[in-house]
């Protein structure tokens, strides 16, 4: 009965948007308010949730070899080769995401209560949210690649719909349709590596996939006749699939765009499930992965490559939202590194621990925006610490996670990967050194992010800020007017800085102790994550794991979290004057102009990709449509003078002549033609 | 009712014709509902004869026959399999959605447009149900008619040449075809000794194919240029966009949904089994063709102004694929394309409705005219985008499932030109998510478009259907599959089986295209 897990919030889906549709959506109808309809897609998500733990007990109950739960719906397509079933499987690989994906699912929908209070239309957003859910469980849960491929482009869809949520703002229908057309880059190469597996093994299924794959590899091995072309052609086509869904170079450009969503959905999707996408589907076909090094060899430099670059870009942004945005991009780029080093269970592990606390910061910034009275700029904020004492702590804790401060859950995670890019067979030190600076790099832009926002003195008047509130409430909500009434709605804070309601602290509460605690599930050497995920995901080489043991782990530990610290303590001295910091830029203005714009890869893609086709097209379309092949059709028309009397015919007349014409049409032609064959 | 039961599909095909005569007689104001009711019940009739179908029965099933012109071999035969079973079936589907979708839209010589409409669709089944290729060619030929008058007096502004253009491409094509025919019934004299012009007896001829100046090649290039021109294939695509900007909205929307799938089932039908060795020899000049099709059409697709041409130019890119599939002539991609005709028609023909809905509220189809359209008229915003992402294939629409049948199944013939060809996929999202965005999203900027009025009871009623079919499609297409199956498998071994076969699949061949001949 996996079906259930799925079955609630399609239910809440349904509702709401039923309920949305019909019922608020036309003009001069009203909208439900945010309490009852999240409320609602609360209840909807968190009996999922509930359904989650009671299968992951089921699992845990089982042997860990027969750890599997299936269902098949109904059979899907099948025609020919292609017998496709509707089938969801279960097992401890994908019931982690379950459960990551609804726990943390619950808390984001809880959360939204309160943040989308004010908007004019939280009936749509649920709706849109929980329809999410629902597609990215599909995702999770979908036993062969064209199902989970009905997951992928379904939270692709939704992402779309959400990025674009206030519609009425050109800019963020633009940033949504960005993300659905890069995206859509991505799934072109995820279909054609489907039509390679299916052709090459004969199935699309991942557990049919999985013995075929490793029995006829060790059969080539047997004979002395391997070949990984085809595997490492299939892997790197599912791998561009994984950087559009997973925001990696070179196709990450849509997720700082993203940003245009509300907070929530940046916490939920851009940050916690949809963006991991990619790092599930590579554990999942771990198998297959692992016996291309080519293909693991470029996913490690890409990964490394993304970590890196989107890392430089992090450290300039002056947008909260964008600064996690970027650090989001970074982070999953640790997270291909750790799979491209053959390390899958550490990358899943920082899947977990990143949805905890990229989550938190996420929600953290958007109690901040909302305190703020839609501020996103870190340098007009500064000194929240008063005045957002909840928010100020639950963010710290969150910022210590992501730097890799131990016991904090970042560190473990982190950690891992950084070891594994040293030890692995597949890693080396240089991807270690990249994850190194990169590190130091994030513990630096966080550390800027968070002082700048919470630390020193206001760089706002508080006085002003109701009136430029109200003014910049309206400008980003405009279509949905209700938002602009922030300020009558909450009388506890007529004007200036407030504290977030209980409905939202209490979510980030939650995620704040996750986040300080996540890290138990991979302790080193008592890696509970390592043994639960053993059968989908074989320990990695027991050679390397021995060789890495003794002195050498401790010393890379203890070099990470120094290079952390020195990130953190450098960004605290430079960001407590803010007049150094900016001297600091200006020495280096042309790097930091560069970062600040992003190393101009929007403008390049659009001068090399977008400008071009639409140039050609129009050429097609005027050139040789409209003046090269209409013109010879035209011409053969102009000769023929019976054309010209036909179409002349047409003009006059009536029904009578018509029928008339329509019959006499169909006899004169058979009766000529019959004429001429007797 | 005897008479009634061994005459089925006679009473299906010319229903529509019948009522549409009597419609004549019945008061003009009256029109409008006499002519949705006459399309209700033929679509109830096709019900019943969807309900005598057994997936594992006959080939043919439910046939009639009686003679015509037997010293010519020319007979009314009727029958239908798989592939004509579904095309049946969405022909009865459309026609109420496209008639009742036409009463606020005609107000002029209303009497004659139903009548034509009608009489119509009684063309197109016919078409569908002929087992005699002669009769066949009669249906097609009538179907014209009605829509040549259809786009010449209810048409827009430039409809004197659209229909031009309409005219002199289908009739190239449609005398080609002739001839062809011609030759094939004299080729059964020559073998059998009779001349036929039964479908299943000239699957039987035996012809001389493998290079260019054969009789295999020769005639079905004929055939080819009747099909490619109604399917429309580029570059012989030229007439549809005029055609459709120019037609009134349930022109459009039979011209989309139905009459361009009459290329595919030609193919299907005839060109395929009968002329094996002629499919293998222009194999992939015609997936070269169906690649370039779903990439230019796409590509033109995206700078058009206005919005049905924009919807046009995407029916050349969605009809590229379904050639494409045809012709790499795997079980999978067949049956894709086949889906995707299915698909093509409710979803091309669900967004030709949208259009004209919206014409008729603003009188202009400029994408610039429109903006923030959602927040004036949420349902249609819903509607608009649940067709739009059927069109970009989205997964868990029926759209989806064509083309990944198509492109797994097409990938095995000739894996470069699918990967091109999957190209479309992007290409795809970009023009349609651009026109909705530029339609439907950011701020209200012409006051014309502040006043809309959403969906009407009447409108939201007959896209309600086509929605439906879109999920329903989408997510159990082995309803349908179910019943297709058979059908597919046996034009497939008629059209491989047969010796001397030589397809891309198959043996693989040096010279391919036509210029190459020996």
């Amino acid at each position: 009965m996996l079906a259930l897990i799925l079955l609630f919030p399609l239910l809440g889906f349904l509702i709401n948007g039923i309920w949305y549709a019909f019922f608020q959506a036309r003009p001069g109808q009203h909208s439900a308010s945010s309490t009852v309809t999240g409320a609602v897609a609360s209840l909807a998500i968190f009996a999922s949730f509930a359904a989650s733990v009671f299968f992951f007990l089921q699992l845990h109950g089982m042997s860990p070899e027969s750890r599997v739960i299936e269902q098949t719906l109904f059979s899907w397509i099948d025609v020919g080769a292609l017998k496709l079933d509707f089938a969801l499987r279960l097992d401890s690989l994908s019931t982690l995401f379950t459960l990551v994906i609804t726990g943390v699912g619950t808390l984001i929908h809880i959360y939204s209560i309160g943040y989308m209070s004010h908007d004019a239309a939280p009936g749509k957003f649920f709706t849109y949210l929980n329809l999410f859910c629902f597609a990215m469980l599909i995702l999770v849960l979908g036993a062969s690649l064209p199902v989970m491929f009905l997951g992928w482009e379904g939270v692709g869809l939704c992402s779309y719909l959400l990025i674009g949520f206030w519609y009425t703002d050109i800019e963020k229908a633009k940033a949504g349709k960005k993300a659905f057309i890069v995206n859509r880059i991505g799934d072109f190469c995820f279909l054609l590596g489907t039509f390679m597996i299916f052709w090459h093994f004969g199935t699309l299924d991942f557990a049919a996939l999985r013995p075929l794959v490793v029995s006829g590899h060790a059969a080539a091995a047997a004979a002395g006749a391997v070949n990984v072309t085809t595997i490492t052609a299939i892997c790197l086509l599912l791998f561009g699939g994984c950087c559009g869904k997973s925001a990696q170079i070179p196709l990450y450009v849509w997720l700082p765009d993203a940003m245009a969503g509300p907070t929530p959905v940046s916490a939920l999707i851009h940050a916690a499930t949809m963006v991991t996408s990619g790092i599930y589907l590579l554990a999942r076909l771990n198998f297959m992965y692992s016996l291309s090094s080519t293909a693991l060899s470029v996913i490690a430099i890409v990964g490394t490559a993304t970590a890196f670059f989107s890392a430089t870009i992090a450290i300039t942004q002056t947008d909260i939202k964008k600064v996690l945005a970027y650090s989001t991009v970074s982070q999953l780029g640790y997270m291909f590194v750790a799979c491209g080093v053959g390390a899958y269970t550490a990358g899943v592990f920082h899947v977990i621990t990143h949805a905890f606390f990229k989550a938190l910061l996420f929600l953290g910034a958007g109690s901040v925006i909302h305190g703020m009275h839609e501020e996103q700029n870190i340098v007009k904020m500064g000194g929240l610490r008063g005045k957002m004492p909840q928010t100020f702590a639950v963010f710290a804790v969150g910022w210590i996670a992501i730097c890799g401060i131990p016991p904090f859950s970042g560190f473990f995670s982190k950690d891992e990967i950084l070891g594994q890019a040293f030890s692995s067979p597949h890693g080396g030190p240089v991807f270690w050194l990249f994850g190194l600076i990169t590190a130091i790099m994030t513990a630096f832009y966080m550390t800027r992010m968070f002082s700048l926002t919470f630390l020193g003195k206001p760089r706002f008047d508080e006085k002003t800020l109701g009136a430029h509130a109200a003014h910049g409430a309206a400008h980003s909500h405009d279509n949905h007017g209700g938002h602009a009434d922030v300020e009558e709605d909450d009388h506890s804070a007529p004007a200036g800085v407030h504290e977030s309601p209980l409905i939202m602290t209490a979510p980030l509460m939650v995620l704040a102790a996750l986040s300080a605690l996540g890290g138990l599930l991979g302790l080193p050497h008592a890696s509970w994550l390592e043994g639960w995920l053993e059968p989908v995901i074989p320990a990695l080489h027991e050679a390397a794991g021995a060789a890495e043991g003794g002195g050498l782990e401790w010393v890379l530990m203890g070099v990470s979290v120094v290079a952390a610290a020195a990130g953190i303590f450098f960004a605290l001295g430079l960001y407590k004057d803010l007049n150094r910091a900016n001297a600091l830029a200006k020495r280096f203005a042309w790097l930091h102009k560069a970062t600040e714009n992003k190393w101009y890869i929007d403008e390049i893609y659009e001068a090399i990709f977008v400008r071009p086709i639409q140039v050609l097209s129009g050429l097609l379309w005027k050139d040789v449509d409209v003046a090269f092949i209409d013109r010879i059709v035209v011409g053969f028309g102009r000769v023929s003078e019976f054309t010209g009397q036909t179409v002349r015919v047409i003009q006059t007349g009536s029904i009578q002549f018509y029928a008339l014409m329509l019959v006499m049409g169909v006899l004169a032609a058979v009766g000529y033609l019959l004429y001429g064959m007797v | 009712m005897a008479w009634f039961d061994t005459n089925l599909l006679s009473t299906l095909v010319f229903l529509p014709l019948l009522w549409a005569v009597i419609g004549l007689a019945v008061p003009a104001k009256a029109s409008r509902f006499w002519a949705a009711a006459g399309a209700l019940l033929t679509f109830g009739l096709s019900l019943l004869v969807y309900s005598r179908f057994q997936t594992d029965g006959a080939e043919f099933q439910l046939m009639e026959s009686a003679e015509w012109l037997p010293s010519l071999g020319i007979s009314y035969t009727l029958g239908i399999d798989g592939i004509s079973l579904w095309l049946i079936m969405l022909t009865t589907f459309l026609m109420p959605i496209a008639i009742i979708g036409s009463f606020s839209a005609i107000e002029q010589r209303v009497k004659e447009y139903y009548f034509l409409l009608l009489s119509l669709e009684t063309a197109m089944l016919g078409a569908f149900v002929s087992l005699d290729i002669f009769l066949f060619y009669v249906f097609w030929e009538a179907m014209l008619i009605p829509m040549y008058f259809m786009i010449g007096i209810w048409g827009g502004k430039e409809r004197i040449y659209a229909t031009m253009k309409f005219f002199l491409y289908t009739l190239v094509g449609s005398l080609l075809m002739l001839v062809a025919i011609f030759y094939l019934a004299y080729m059964h004299k020559q073998q059998f000794g009779s001349y036929s012009t039964l479908i299943t007896d000239l699957y039987k001829l035996q012809l001389e194919g493998g290079t260019f100046w054969t009789a295999q090649s020769l005639i079905f290039l004929a055939f080819a240029a009747a099909f490619a021109v109604k399917v429309p294939l580029f570059p012989l695509h030229t007439w549809l966009p005029d055609a459709h900007v120019q037609a009134p909205t349930a022109g459009s929307v039979i011209l989309a949904a139905i009459l361009l799938k009459m290329g595919g089932y030609g193919f299907m039908r005839i060109a395929f089994p009968m002329l094996p060795m002629g499919v293998a020899y222009f194999q992939l000049a015609f997936m070269v063709l169906a690649a370039i099709a779903i990439v230019y059409g796409a590509w033109v697709a995206m700078v058009q102004p206005d919005i049905k041409k924009l919807v046009a130019y995407s029916s050349v890119s969605h009809m590229g694929y379904v050639v494409l599939g045809l012709f790499a002539l795997d079980p999978i991609s067949v049956s894709g394309s086949y889906y995707q005709m299915l698909n093509h028609g409710v979803s091309t023909g669900a967004l030709f409705l949208l259009v004209g809905m919206i014409y008729e509220r603003r009188h202009t189809r400029e994408i610039s005219a429109f903006g923030g359209i959602t927040k004036v008229m949420p349902l249609f915003a819903l509607v608009f985008m649940i067709v739009t992402l059927s069109s970009v294939a989205l997964p868990g629409t029926n759209g989806f499932i064509g083309e990944f049948m198509i492109l797994l199944g097409s990938w095995k013939a000739n894996p470069g030109l699918t990967a091109i060809a999957t190209t479309g996929v992007i290409f795809g999202a970009v023009y349609m998510l651009w026109m909705f965005q530029r339609v439907m999203f950011g701020p209200v900027t012409d006051h014309h478009n502040e006043e809309l009025k959403d969906l009407n009871f009447r409108e939201l009623a007959i896209m309600t259907p086509l929605i439906a079919a879109i999920f329903a499609m989408g997510i159990y297409p082995n309803f349908f599959f179910s019943k297709l199956n058979p059908s597919i498998d046996r034009m497939i071994t008629r059209t491989m089986g047969k010796t001397g076969f030589k397809g891309l699949s198959g043996v693989a061949r040096a010279a391919t295209l036509p210029e190459s001949h020996s």
